[in-house]
């Protein structure tokens, strides 16, 4: 697909991250095998599957985060806005400045505040003064639907709020650095029902001005809160491949690939 | 513990009831006539012992972050084991190559130049005699460096690697994963570190003997001869005569035991105290 071309389409159909033929390996196994699918900008894209089916290491792949593991490496090209971020010369910093990351397990700093929490990163880079951090901090608070519930325990500890206010600190966290996609990891796989509610309403929310792809076993969820949903399933070597990929409705009613079906009914996984 | 206590109590008792609260104050140490004060040991053991920690915990703290963080795998065993080695050379051999190969670098370039240089400071005025404070303050450093660098190492291992990485997608550097997530939640580790060093720096005798010059005076000037309370009885226990002579240096003992125990119990406070908050969600 060429990217030129992309950006002549409709608004709601343009592609914010196209994924080529992307594989990632830790150290001798490889995780993922030859992923190509093409993400929509302002859309939420759900990646399903297995355990160890790969999709979260395809996630970490979109932020160059999983490189981070040692012996761990990824092969293939992954276009942000058309650029190649796997390109030599890119620095993975300023991808992640791009491409913010929600995890599994809500891990805010224990030694800061919900303040410096959210502020976290603009202070790493951001010449902006105390007051225009405020202002920031409360708008990203605001987006994660934490305001209310925080706005008078800002100098408390990040680490003293329940478990779903965890959760959304850091999505905050991830905000407030204004990403252009925002990548979650089984962002309520930690939570209660309730707390997994507000996350998905949430979500729904962020995605009127970002780019969301959530990793998700939940296959309700998947269902209840994307526009797009990639199947991903180990090979017989155990890489993750792409299986089927389309607009939810028709991935969970009428899938084309029976592994597909076999798995959305419930006959494994 | 007790049992200590009381023995040391017994027998500084001559000392304690003789020379009352006036030997903590006093200056002078005169055995021949009965005059007894502590204070420039004391100001001698804190002294060495600051500057020591002055060195050894940027040191250290370099190194735990090298050994963690930066090093490549095969590097860290071994890097490790030779960090730890330091800790098993007995502390007299240490005081050997302080005095015969550390010393003489101190006095010349090191004290020459500080003096020449930073000589309008107090600290650095003054003869440069190669043994004194600030080769006590070098020995004591080293001596600490194998534990503070261990245990600074051990508690950045400990940091659950979700910390490190919230911090790296948030578009941090390697450097500042370290110094804004890492570092941080490592904290009350690293003060335990430094309160450890710190207090076997205090209590640390043959090595800083060995290099310490036995003086006994009250001087701002890093390069003076001096005495810890360590070393101060070390030296003289074996000709010390007479109840009060003995008690005295019996005293200076309990007086270095009372130091130890306060720097304890505040190095557990302030570790309780740094503690990173409940650590709900912020594990593994």
């Amino acid at each position: 697909m060429s990217h030129e071309t992309d950006w002549e389409r409709p608004l709601e159909q343009r592609a914010k991250i196209v994924v080529e033929r992307l594989n990632a390996w830790y150290g001798p196994v490889h995780a993922i095998h030859d992923i190509s699918l093409t993400i929509l900008d302002r859309r939420i894209t759900a990646v399903i599957g297995p355990s160890g089916c790969g999709k979260s290491t395809l996630l970490r792949c979109l932020n160059r985060m999983h490189e981070v593991q040692p012996g761990a490496r990824a092969q293939g090209e992954v276009l942000l806005n058309g650029e190649n971020i796997y390109a030599s010369g890119v620095d993975p910093v300023t991808v992640r400045r791009r491409v913010g990351m929600v995890f599994q397990r809500p891990n805010p700093f224990p030694t800061m505040s919900v303040f410096d929490n959210v502020a976290a990163g603009l202070k790493l880079h951001s010449l902006l003064s105390r007051t225009r951090f405020a202002d920031t901090v409360e708008r990203a608070l605001r987006r994660a639907a934490l305001w209310d519930e925080v706005k008078d325990k800002l100098k408390k500890n990040g680490a003293a709020l329940s478990g779903g206010q965890q959760q959304r600190l850091c999505i905050a966290r991830a905000l407030a650095v204004e990403p252009e996609v925002l990548l979650m990891d089984e962002p309520a796989s930690a939570l209660d029902p309730m707390a997994t509610l507000a996350i998905e309403d949430l979500m729904r929310e962020l995605v009127q001005d970002t780019t969301i792809v959530i990793v998700t076993h939940n296959m309700q969820q998947a269902a209840r809160v994307s526009d797009k949903t990639a199947f991903l399933l180990a090979n017989a070597q155990g890489a993750g491949e792409l299986i089927e990929y389309g607009d939810t409705p028709q991935v969970f009613t009428n899938p084309k690939d029976e592994r597909t079906e076999a798995y959305i009914t419930g006959r494994f996984g | 513990m007790v049992a200590m206590t009381g023995y040391l109590l017994e027998s500084a008792w001559p000392a304690i009831t003789r020379l009352g609260v006036e030997f903590l104050t006093r200056v002078e140490w005169d055995p021949v006539q009965g005059i007894f004060g502590a204070l420039p040991g004391i100001y001698g053991t804190l002294l060495t012992s600051v500057l020591a920690m002055a060195i050894a915990i940027p040191v250290s703290l370099g190194v735990a972050i090298f050994l963690a963080e930066l090093a490549p795998n095969w590097l860290r065993g071994p890097a490790s084991l030779l960090v730890e080695m330091l800790a098993a050379v007995p502390s007299v051999v240490i005081g050997l190559w302080g005095l015969f190969v550390m010393v003489p670098v101190i006095r010349s370039p090191i004290e020459r130049w500080l003096g020449q240089s930073l000589g309008f400071l107090p600290f650095f005025q003054g003869p440069p005699f190669g043994v004194g404070f600030l080769a006590g303050g070098l020995i004591l450093a080293i001596m600490a460096l194998p534990i503070l660098t261990a245990i600074a190492r051990d508690s950045i291992l400990a940091v659950p690697s979700s910390q490190r990485e919230a911090m790296l997608a948030l578009g941090a550097t390697r450097w500042e994963a370290i110094s804004q997530a890492v570092l941080p939640y490592a904290r009350s580790g690293i003060v335990a570190a430094a309160m450890l060093g710190f207090g076997r720096a205090l209590g640390e005798t043959m090595a800083v003997t060995m290099v310490i010059g036995n003086g006994y005076r009250l001087t701002p000037q890093l390069f003076s001869p001096g005495n810890t309370m360590a070393s101060k009885i070390a030296i003289e226990f074996n000709e010390a005569s007479g109840d009060l002579y003995i008690g005295a240096l019996v005293e200076l003992g309990l007086v270095l035991f009372a130091i130890t125990l306060v720097v304890n119990l505040l190095g557990r406070i302030m570790i309780r105290w740094m503690a990173p908050g409940q650590r709900v969600g912020a594990q593994q």
